[in-house]
């Protein structure tokens, strides 16, 4: 929980852990590659076992259902990895979908709401930002504090009443698919973003600047790097792309409501720390995010396709979710018992820790 | 409890030193004017004023908001399964973790006391709620586990089993829902009697609350754990039993839990799937109002406990006030952001006077 400080100790060991192996070993055994195979093999199985899995619907609906996630997952990664955190994106998406509802109600066309829905999406982030990167307030307490306050603002613009009138051609839009394909024209943002976000995180020197930020942030200050700007950025940033996923919500469901998307937030993060960040801030990828998404996708898609109910889904994506941070310590634990190994390791009280840091 | 709002992660070297010629001071003065600054600087005297506040407005407004005995018993009566949780969270933040599955928690309890008395009727009320404690201990039990010896964070591995127990709870109930019909006569009294003009249930939750808060404020394990918040590694050092009190807060705020999802069923008498969504960031929220840093270290059940009062009073004086209730989680959302800017406003405050200090000595 406390997003910030992880010992030094454990930063001093990663740096051996990283090349005390050969290449293609860091490469492939990594959390990464752990999700992304176990996604493989969760898909494989799904279609051979699962009836109507392969069917022509299945994979258009999966691919709607968790588009939002996908999209929020992107700048989630960002945050994460600096060591902050974001739960206010699902008030975001609630907000920007009720003002899209009130907006196109009040007689303005769907693009021009939307632009101004997406507006009030950068200025919810740029109030979390503000808050956190420049006065330097806790992520975890300001975005509580936003997820109540733009929540409410969103349930007190509407009320308990929904606004269902939408141009058809709109709400045709984000249930579309593209060309002949089963893939819903949802899929050409979200690459592009997605193409977008991976760059800036892994090809840039703000990118490089983000990992140095959750590993420490005060060494990255000494180096250079514009700490609070950089954040405040990755809020903004959040606060947009949750404003896009809430017009796609309510386009797609063709309803605004003040309640709209409650509980997102939990699911996102759920699936970013599946996907392989550490909630310390400092690690993680963008592919094993991407995978973890997938993953919690198909496994609650192909459980309803078997009519086991989402109850058991809740169950296995929690279980995924503490499986996938204990068993790095297991791991380290069980071989830490092994005397050969324990020898080879003679100052790790916590193996666990460069058992758990590959690949940054 | 002012004094505790200087352990923050910032700028240590100051306080450390300054600390020195700070704790010669107070014993200048007398006993009881050390205890009178102490209340009046506390971070809980001021969200006790703000409580104050609103019940005033609202009562001004509109008499039956305190006076009516309806208004009186509501005004006791609705916070208490959030103070409970409030509590529980409170001592969980103070060593630097976090409980996210408490509201998952209290849904299974409040569901097994359902089930307890459907299967076995003429079970004494009193067992039904110690297996609920120890169901609701039990699960604390699973997390604090995972948190102390697996090591591994407090909020993922809490928001996995929020999952876990959620998803258990709705497995278990299928599609049935518990009735006011299937309890006790007696049992759903519980909830709604009260000794001297104080509800049962409030006069209950004032007592765990004090348990709680005395043992926090006097005792060595109570104090053991602002020590792990403040500073976890310097704990381990000083070689305090941490991952023993750590499973001791998680078991006590799974406990809690436990109690508060009993009391729930006595309270309202319908158990249905949504029991407790969500209410687990009211209870970080009650805690955060209340003083209680994010980070550790500081902070009171005391002020959780006031913190828990003002969200569920807010709500019920909003409509009082003229302001539709819809607006209510807004209003609690700047409560929130207020509160943590005061932290910090009076976080500086307090430095720059210890630096002061620090300089003229």
């Amino acid at each position: 929980m406390s997003v910030q400080d992880q010992p030094a100790a454990a930063t001093s060991a990663r740096t051996y852990a990283d090349y005390s192996a050969p290449l293609w070993k860091r490469v492939l055994l990594t959390r990464e590659t752990a999700v992304i195979a176990l996604t493989i093999a969760v898909i494989v199985y799904a279609t051979i076992n699962v009836e109507n899995f392969d069917g022509p619907l299945t994979m258009k609906f999966l691919l709607q259902d968790i588009a939002p996630i996908l999209l929020i997952a992107l700048p989630m990664t960002l945050i994460i990895i600096t060591g902050e955190i974001d739960l206010s994106v699902a008030s975001i998406m609630g907000l920007s979908s009720v003002l899209l509802g009130v907006f196109h109600d009040g007689g303005m066309s769907i693009p021009v709401a939307a632009v101004l829905a997406l507006l009030a999406g950068l200025a919810c982030g740029a109030l979390n930002g503000f808050l956190i990167a420049y006065v330097g307030l806790p992520s975890l307490a300001v975005t509580i504090g936003t997820l109540a306050l733009f929540r409410g603002i969103a349930v007190g613009l509407l009320g308990t009443t929904a606004i269902t009138e939408f141009t058809d051609s709109w709400a045709d839009l984000a249930t579309d698919t593209i060309g002949e394909s089963r893939i819903p024209l949802v899929m050409i943002p979200f690459v592009v973003l997605a193409v977008a976000f991976s760059v800036l995180l892994h090809f840039s020197t703000f990118g490089r600047g983000i990992y140095e930020i959750g590993l420490n942030d005060e060494a990255a200050h000494f180096t250079g790097v514009d700490v609070a700007r950089t954040k405040f950025i990755l809020f903004v940033l959040s606060g947009v792309v949750s404003a896009f996923a809430g017009i796609y919500f309510t386009l797609r469901y063709g309803s605004a409501r003040g309640d709209n998307a409650t509980g997102y937030e939990l699911q996102v993060i759920a699936a970013v720390l599946l996907g392989g960040v550490s909630i310390f801030g400092g690690r993680g990828r963008m592919h094993g995010v991407l995978a973890g998404v997938v993953l919690i996708g198909v496994i609650s898609s192909a459980l309803r396709l078997e009519s086991v109910t989402v109850n058991v889904t809740n169950i296995i994506v929690g279980l995924l979710l503490v499986a996938s941070v204990i068993l790095p310590s297991v791991l380290g634990w069980a071989g830490s018992r092994l005397p050969r190994k324990a020898s080879a390791d003679p100052q790790g009280p916590r193996p666990d820790k460069d058992a758990a840091t590959a690949g940054v | 409890m002012s004094h505790t709002d200087i352990e923050r992660p910032e700028s240590h070297e100051s306080e450390v030193s300054a600390g020195e010629a700070l704790l010669v001071e107070p014993s200048r003065l007398s006993p009881t004017r050390r205890a009178l600054t102490t209340v009046l600087r506390s971070r809980e005297l001021s969200i006790f004023l703000v409580l104050v506040a609103i019940i005033v407005l609202a009562t001004v407004k509109n008499d039956s908001f305190l006076f009516s005995s309806d208004g009186w018993r509501n005004f006791l009566l609705n916070p208490s399964i959030l103070l409970l949780l409030a509590v529980g969270q409170a001592v969980v933040i103070i060593t630097r973790n976090v409980d996210l599955s408490v509201g998952s928690v209290m849904a299974l309890t409040a569901y097994l006391t359902g089930r307890l008395f459907i299967e076995q009727p003429h079970l004494p009320i009193v067992v039904v709620i110690a297996a609920c404690l120890l169901f609701g201990a039990l699960l604390g039990l699973v997390n604090g586990v995972l948190v102390a010896y697996a090591g591994v964070p407090a909020l993922v591995i809490t928001l996995g089993t929020l999952y876990i127990y959620r998803g258990i709870m709705l497995t278990w109930a299928g599609s049935d829902r518990i009735n006011a019909g299937d309890l006790p006569r007696e049992f759903l009294r519980l909830g709604t009697r009260s000794v001297l003009g104080v509800p049962l249930l409030t006069i209950l939750a004032l007592v765990v609350l004090a348990v709680v808060g005395y043992y926090l404020w006097t005792a060595r394990g109570g104090r053991e754990l602002y020590a792990i918040g403040s500073d976890p590694d310097a704990a381990v050092l000083y070689g305090l039993p941490v991952r023993r009190r750590l499973l001791a807060a998680f078991v006590l705020s799974g406990a809690l839990a436990g109690l508060a999802g009993a009391l729930y069923t006595a309270r309202y008498g319908t158990v249905s799937s949504s029991v407790g969504l969500g209410i687990e960031l009211q209870a970080v929220a009650a805690a955060v109002i209340g003083g209680v840093a994010i980070f550790g270290g500081s902070g009171t059940v005391w002020g959780a406990a006031i913190g828990a009062f003002l969200l569920v009073t807010i709500n019920r004086a909003l409509p009082s006030l003229g302001i539709e209730d819809f607006w209510q989680r807004a209003v609690v959302g700047a409560l929130i952001l207020g509160a943590i800017v005061l932290d910090r406003v009076l976080a500086a405050r307090q430095a720059r006077k210890l630096a002061e200090s620090r300089d003229h000595s």
